[in-house]
Formats: C-alpha cells, sequence, structure tokens
C-alpha cells in the first residue's frame, strides 16, 4: 500500500501544491488530474523518491520511502516522460539493458516475447533512431510485462502517441495488474476505455 | 552476489557497447591527444634536450586535457533520454553502476592514451627504458582522472555551459595526480627511481574508487530533483 500524507512540492520558488494525502491500497488504481502545470509529474517524481519533497513523507507499506529506499524500488516500475531509449540500440537491447539494470534477471525469450505482444516483433533488431514516437513509447511500455512481479507502477502520461487499439490494450494490461493485486498511480489526459473507471485525485483542489 | 553484479555487467557491456557504435566520437579524444603532443615539437623548436625535457608534462598535460574532453559525454545522453532516471530508481546500489559506467569510460577514451603513449614520446626522444614507467604512470593515474572526472561530470549535468564549468571544477583537482605522473618519469630519468611516485599515484587511485563513485551517485541524484 501506498500513502502520501501532507504533501507539499515547491518548484523552484513557487509552492506548487501542499497539505496532499494519497492512499493507493492494492488493487486500486488512481488517476492524478488537473490542468497543466499543477505539479502531476512533480507528484509522481516525489512518489518515486526522484524528487524530493518540500513538506510531507511518502510510506510504502508503512515504511518511509527514503529509510528503505531497496525494498521500495523493488516493488516499483515507474514509466516517465523520456522513454529512456538509447538511439544507437535495438528495442530488445534497450529493453533487455532497462531490466538487467534494473535489477530483473530476466531472459532473451521473455524480452522477445514482450516486445511481441506489445507489436514491435518486426521493429526487435532495428535501431532505436528509426522508430516513430508511438513506437518509442511502446519499447518503454514493454517492460510492463515483464513488470508483473513489481507490485506498483507509476505511469506519466502512459498513453501518449499511442494508437487507438494500443490505448485499449494498455488499459486492459492495467486493469489486469489491478485485478491481480497490484497499485497503479498514473496521468493522463485522455479518456482511456477502463472497464472500471479509475480513481481521481485532482491536484486543482491542493493546488496554491 | 551474482544479484549485485547484473547490473554492473549490463552497464558495462552496454555502454562499451555503445562506444563501439560510435566509435567516431572515440577516435576523437585519441586523435585530438595525438594532436596536442604533436603540436609541441612545433612550438617549441626541435632542440633535442629541450624535448626529452618536456617530454613527461607534454604528455601528461594532454592525457588530461582529452580527457577532459570527453567527460561531459559520461552522463549526458543518458539523462537527456531518460536512462540515468531508471538506472536512479534500480533497487541495486547506485555507486555500483557508476562505477560500471566510469569503467567503462576509461577503457574507451583513457586505455588508447595510455596505449598510444610510448609512441608519441619516441618522438621527443623519451629513452626506451623510461616508456615503461610512462604507461605505468599513466595506467593508474588515468582511472584517477576518470573517476575525479565523473564527480565533476556528475555536479554539472543539466547545467547551462556545464563544459565549461567542468573544466574549472575537475581541472585543479586533476594537479595532483599530474604533479606525480609526470614527476614519476622525471625522477626515472634523474636516476632517483620512480618507485615513490608510482606508489602516491596507486594510492591516489585506490581512494579514488572508494570514495568517488559515492560522491558521484549523490551529485546525480541531486542533479536530477
Amino acid at each position: 500500500m501506498l500513502e502520501a500524507n501532507d504533501l507539499a512540492c515547491l518548484k523552484g520558488d513557487r509552492l506548487l501544491f501542499r497539505g496532499l494525502d494519497l492512499r493507493v491500497v492494492p488493487g486500486e488504481m488512481v488517476r492524478v488530474a488537473g490542468p497543466n502545470g499543477v505539479g502531476k509529474t512533480s507528484l509522481l517524481r516525489i512518489l518515486c523518491g526522484l524528487a524530493l519533497q518540500e513538506y510531507g513523507e511518502v510510506r510504502w507499506h508503512g515504511v518511509d520511502t527514503r529509510r528503505d529506499r531497496e525494498s521500495f524500488h523493488r516493488a516499483l516500475f515507474y514509466l516517465g516522460h523520456a522513454p529512456a531509449l538509447n538511439d544507437l540500440l535495438t528495442p530488445l537491447e534497450n529493453l533487455r539493458f532497462a531490466c538487467r539494470a534494473g535489477g530483473d534477471a530476466v531472459s532473451e525469450a521473455a524480452c522477445i516475447d514482450a516486445l511481441g505482444r506489445i507489436g514491435l516483433a518486426a521493429q526487435r533488431d532495428l535501431p532505436a533512431r528509426v522508430l516513430s514516437q508511438g513506437q518509442r513509447r511502446r519499447v518503454g511500455l514493454a517492460r510492463l510485462f515483464l513488470a508483473a512481479q513489481r507490485p506498483l507502477w507509476v505511469l506519466d502520461e502512459p498513453f501518449t502517441a499511442l494508437d487507438v487499439r494500443a490505448v485499449a490494450d494498455l488499459a486492459a494490461t492495467l486493469s489486469a495488474h489491478c485485478e491481480a493485486g497490484g497499485c497503479v498511480v498514473l496521468t493522463t489526459h485522455q479518456d482511456a476505455p477502463f472497464e472500471r473507471p479509475p480513481a481521481v485525485l485532482d491536484l486543482a483542489g491542493v493546488a496554491c | 552476489m551474482s544479484g549485485l553484479l547484473g547490473p554492473f555487467v549490463a552497464v558495462l557491456r552496454r555502454d562499451l557497447m555503445l562506444a563501439w557504435r560510435g566509435r567516431a566520437d572515440v577516435l576523437v579524444t585519441l586523435a585530438f591527444f595525438v594532436i596536442v603532443v604533436c603540436l609541441f615539437p612545433f612550438g617549441v623548436g626541435a632542440e633535442i634536450n629541450q624535448l626529452r625535457a618536456i617530454a613527461p608534462g607534454v604528455l601528461w598535460v594532454a592525457a588530461l586535457l582529452s580527457t577532459l574532453l570527453s567527460l561531459h559525454r559520461l552522463f549526458a545522453q543518458d539523462h537527456a533520454d531518460g536512462t540515468l532516471e531508471q538506472l536512479l530508481l534500480s533497487p541495486e546500489p547506485t555507486a555500483l553502476w557508476v562505477v560500471a559506467k566510469v569503467a567503462a569510460h576509461w577503457i574507451v577514451t583513457g586505455l588508447p592514451l595510455v596505449l598510444a603513449a610510448p609512441g608519441l614520446a619516441l618522438l621527443f626522444d623519451v629513452e626506451q627504458d623510461a616508456l615503461g614507467v610512462l604507461v605505468l604512470s599513466l595506467a593508474l593515474g588515468s582511472p584517477i582522472l576518470a573517476l575525479l572526472g565523473a564527480v565533476g561530470a556528475a555536479l554539472t549535468l543539466g547545467l547551462r555551459g556545464g563544459g565549461v564549468l567542468l573544466a574549472l571544477l575537475v581541472l585543479p583537482l586533476f594537479v595532483p595526480v599530474l604533479i606525480f605522473g609526470a614527476g614519476a618519469v622525471d625522477s626515472h630519468l634523474a636516476g632517483t627511481g620512480a618507485t615513490a611516485h608510482l606508489l602516491l599515484l596507486g594510492g591516489g587511485l585506490l581512494g579514488a574508487v572508494a570514495l568517488a563513485p559515492f560522491a558521484c551517485a549523490a551529485a546525480l541524484r541531486i542533479a536530477m530533483e
């Protein structure tokens, strides 16, 4: 279970939000909503431990995530704005590296299978620089299929640049993860076709 | 243990593979080293005793400058494409993969300098038996430069004009390495033996390996915030 208590976020010398409380229980999906610049990405980065909050704390299963970084990051899968792709490597090499550097011992066959499921079987051995925006996005998303043992998924605009069918597939994958007892926190401006609409955390309510 | 080594090996392999695919960048560093060294005889004239006297210093300063030339690339690409974020979210210790990155960087940019140095030393008519000391001093000293430089590269990551700032930040830190590196060859040629200098360089290397990765990891975390 992910908990955030009384979070405040300072960007430069501007206070983005304060007094933010968040609870994500297993099986729950939370959509962080709000207009551009309200601090959605900043909130996700604070939840992951990539950025430091001005005030408040983030707890994973009751333990402050800064005190036990290792086990929290073992449970976390984060997908940011940047797809973490190196242009000189192929999607397969990028995916394999992302998994191994993240401490997941995955086999080559599992990576190939994940790329096939995300619809990149034909582009597996092309350098990443020739991929389109949507295809680049998919390489990052392919890790979702290899991150099933990580209960907490934090996704920043996962639907950007995807076509209609990929959006539906991704929504189904996220719903399935929640049904299996995982937690999902995501931001999106799109109305994705979820079976069960996610809980909404509107940042406009705590914005300064 | 294999769990700990997994990310280390993954980062090392990937960075070496990237260096191989972008070999032009790597050759630029080596070419810069060769050209800077070759410029000195043109500048100071072909007086053989003078060339012999300045050779260790010239080779060391050139090695230092070419190290500096490639340092800003160490984290810049990974920072831009988001790989660094993912690496920082790895449950494994940050210092571990930082060492892998620096090691790959040294293999690609430092090792060629060490190997090219004896050939260039011949241009300055350095005595044959001093070449071994020169190679040894560079082999011990250039990893220190890479490790210290990595801390500077992490501190200046994402800053405007980071390249110039990086030079200002790390060049003063390179001074002791330069003194003992060039001094090793000088004292060998003077007949007093290079052992003391090489031991100091070795000690410096051990100290840098022990401390720099942690400083670098902390600097990277700050850079991401």
